[in-house]
């Protein structure tokens, strides 16, 4: 039996926290871009100083989906889809947390598509980061909604020929009031913008490009991770306040990232009380935060 | 524990069962629901709406069913009480959430006013054929509990009830109403809050370093919880997970979580099984009914009597779990069985199984959308006692 190599002066990675390192390793493939994103979720967390006893991670099902099992934080994996409205639940009922949700394109903008734009027209005070690898992975790399035309998946064989859906030209025309894009290469950037996000009031939505080089990439002759991080670097341009209708996604094409919506309009509670209180007066009794014996 | 009285509207009410159903939600503390408009349920939430911001509570309507059933479950594991209602069509949506909540063992209420199906069916006209529905649903093994209500003033008393079940087993528990007793008004009596007993969640003390979200407390093998924002830095999760929460796939896991979500049920079904009993002893036919049907049988039942016939009766107040020690002990007794009910043969299957071919099991079946027809069931009694 081999002694393990204890390095008492290695530095303890700064999120390690924030993980439960106790369920590593964990199951992304190697150059998966979801790592990445958590990273960046992690150091946002670190920078803006929430309290994290107060903040909820709510996933729905696929490879992002995971995310709320290995982060150490009150973590809800959800069905597929339906993050979005347990979100929702859990905002309404214990209004002092931060609630996160966390997942991938396919769930949030097929099966929860539409709890994903009636979320943000409510202006409920959720914040979603939707990691968007242009397929559904999990299950070995189908066409989803957000998969560009001319695209080959194990349900496109001969390619893409449905348009794909621009995310944040969706998500800005349903209500949300911050929207921004960046890719996995933008690891500061986007730690940045998840960082500013999380001090609004409201509906907010971060989408992170991000490789699959397993299935998306390798069936596309992408090359690997490392030629998807330089494809990013090549084609990406931070533009910041370009209208949303301009940011839609090709194959090859340029990847306009940057925040594109940022804007005030009071959230759901706001209105609630606002209303109830003008409509009911005193005998209006606004929800206190958990009321369970 | 008593109900709170800022919510128990104490007194004599001339109320519907959907009504009724709301203000007994209300008194077992539920502060939040969150609904999807479908008739005949409607009307259940339709008051919440009212009564909620009166109260400290949140009615939010949702885009779905498949919404407003994991809506609820969000707001429980934000730390209120929480139900949703449905009817036909949003009851088959809400399975998959059926299923979540059975697996992440969160107390929570399901009201279903059944009306008759499939699909999209009738609307308006009742029905009692969701019974096989809200055991079987869900797709894997669980179980669940459903309370059957025959009148308004069930339907208060039977919702509390039914929160009190999902707190103390930690499990989705159903109220099976039917469109009859739903738009049925009658007296309902709301005692003063404090003779209202109610269960409070579980909350754990244990320590946050050895606390564990899903390991098994006590002999009815049901776990403590917590509520997001407590520190505890919980894992819930609809995978297969151990003690922990962690998903973990292997067989032995697997196998351990499952036997207990189904045996924290089966184990402990003699103290959740609720049936009233009448001129059983010495009876040479009883009819086993439950809601509206039970009713509509009495007349039949009296009807026999009168004919001379030994006919007792057997209602289920409690569907599932099936009180199956009841029906066994029956069986070898009588010389039959009657079950009428809404739908073209679903409990008497349960009755069949149970009594074992040790009497006769007469299904009578209706559908249409109306009551039966009294004599319908007086002429199976007739055949029953032959």
């Amino acid at each position: 039996m081999s002694t393990p190599i204890v390095c008492i002066n290695a530095p303890e990675n700064p999120v390690e926290d924030f993980l439960r390192t106790d369920r590593m390793p964990h199951i992304w493939c190697p150059g998966c871009g979801i790592g990445t994103t958590v990273n960046c979720f992690s150091r946002a967390l670190l920078d803006s100083k929430t309290d994290l006893n107060k903040l909820s991670i709510v996933s729905g099902i696929g490879c992002t989906g995971r995310v709320a099992g290995y982060v150490n934080l009150d973590s809800f994996h959800t069905t597929h889809g339906r993050a979005i409205p347990f979100a929702t639940g859990l905002k309404l009922a214990n209004p002092e947390m931060t609630v996160v949700v966390y997942s991938g394109d396919g769930d949030l903008f097929a099966i929860g598509g539409n709890h994903l734009i009636h979320a943000a027209r409510r202006n409920v005070d959720i914040k979603v980061i939707c990691v968007n690898n242009l397929t559904y992975a999990m299950t070995g790399g189908q066409t989803a909604p957000t998969t560009p035309l001319d695209v080959i998946t194990a349900t496109s064989p001969y390619g893409t020929y449905d348009p794909a859906f621009n995310l944040p030209y969706l998500v800005e025309a349903a209500g949300a009031i911050y929207v921004a894009r960046w890719t996995t290469f933008h690891v500061k950037q986007l730690a940045r913008s998840m960082a500013e996000m999380f001090k609004k009031k409201g509906f907010g939505f971060i989408e992170v490009i991000s490789p699959c080089p397993t299935l998306y990439q390798r069936r596309n002759k992408m090359g690997d991770a490392l030629d998807t991080m330089k494809f990013y670097k090549e084609v990406s341009k931070t533009k910041h306040g370009t209208p949303t209708a301009e940011v839609g996604l090709s194959k090859s094409g340029e990847i306009i990232v940057g925040k594109f919506v940022d804007r005030e309009r009071p959230d759901f509670t706001a209105m609630m009380h606002a209303h109830l209180q003008q409509t009911l007066g005193e005998k209006y009794i606004p929800v206190e935060g958990p009321v369970c014996s | 524990m008593h109900a709170d009285p800022v919510g128990v509207l104490t007194g004599a009410h001339f109320l519907d069962g959907d009504h009724a159903a709301c203000e007994g939600a209300i008194a077992a503390g539920a502060r939040f629901s969150a609904g999807y408009p479908i008739t005949p349920s409607t009307e259940i939430v339709e008051r919440f709406s009212h009564r909620a911001p009166k109260i400290g509570g949140t009615f939010i309507q949702m885009e779905d069913e498949l919404a407003a059933s994991i809506a609820i479950l969000g707001a429980v594991w934000g730390g209120v009480k929480a139900f949703t209602v449905t009817s036909g069509p949003g009851f088959s949506l809400m399975m998959e959430h059926i299923g979540y909540a059975a697996m992440t063992e969160t107390p929570c209420v399901f009201i279903d006013v059944q009306r008759g199906g499939p699909s999209t069916g009738l609307p308006t006209l009742p029905a009692q054929a969701d019974m096989m529905q809200v055991k079987w649903g869900s797709h894997g093994d669980y179980e669940i509990i459903a309370l059957c209500p025959n009148s308004p003033q069930e339907c208060f008393d039977l919702t509390i009830k039914a929160f009190n079940f999902a707190e103390q087993y930690r499990v989705p528990v159903f109220v099976m109403m039917d469109e009859v007793v739903g738009h049925m008004t009658e007296k309902v009596v709301i005692p003063p809050a404090e003779e209202i007993e109610v269960e409070p969640r579980r909350w754990t003390s244990a320590d946050k370093s050895v606390f564990k979200l899903f390991a098994p407390c006590g002999e009815d093998q049901v776990p403590e919880m917590t509520r997001a924002g407590e520190g505890y830095k919980v894992h819930v999760t609809g995978l297969t997970h151990d003690e922990r929460g962690y998903p973990n796939m292997t067989p032995a896991v697997q196998d351990r979580m499952v036997r207990r979500l189904v045996s924290k049920i089966r184990d402990n079904a003699h103290k959740i099984c609720l049936t009233e009993e009448q001129g059983i002893e010495g009876a040479d036919v009883v009819v086993i009914s439950y809601g509206i049907t039970s009713r509509v049988a009495q007349r039949a039942v009296e009807n026999a009597r009168a004919e001379g016939l030994k006919v007792g009766t057997l209602r289920l107040i409690t569907a599932w779990p099936f009180p199956e020690h009841i029906i066994r002990a029956l069986a070898p007794k009588v010389k039959g069985l009657v079950v009428p009910e809404l739908n073209l043969g679903q409990m008497v299957r349960e009755v069949e199984r149970c009594a074992g071919g040790k009497c006769k099991v007469i299904a009578v079946g209706h559908a249409g959308g109306t009551v039966h027809d009294p004599d319908q069931i007086l002429k199976a009694i007739q055949e029953a006692a032959r």
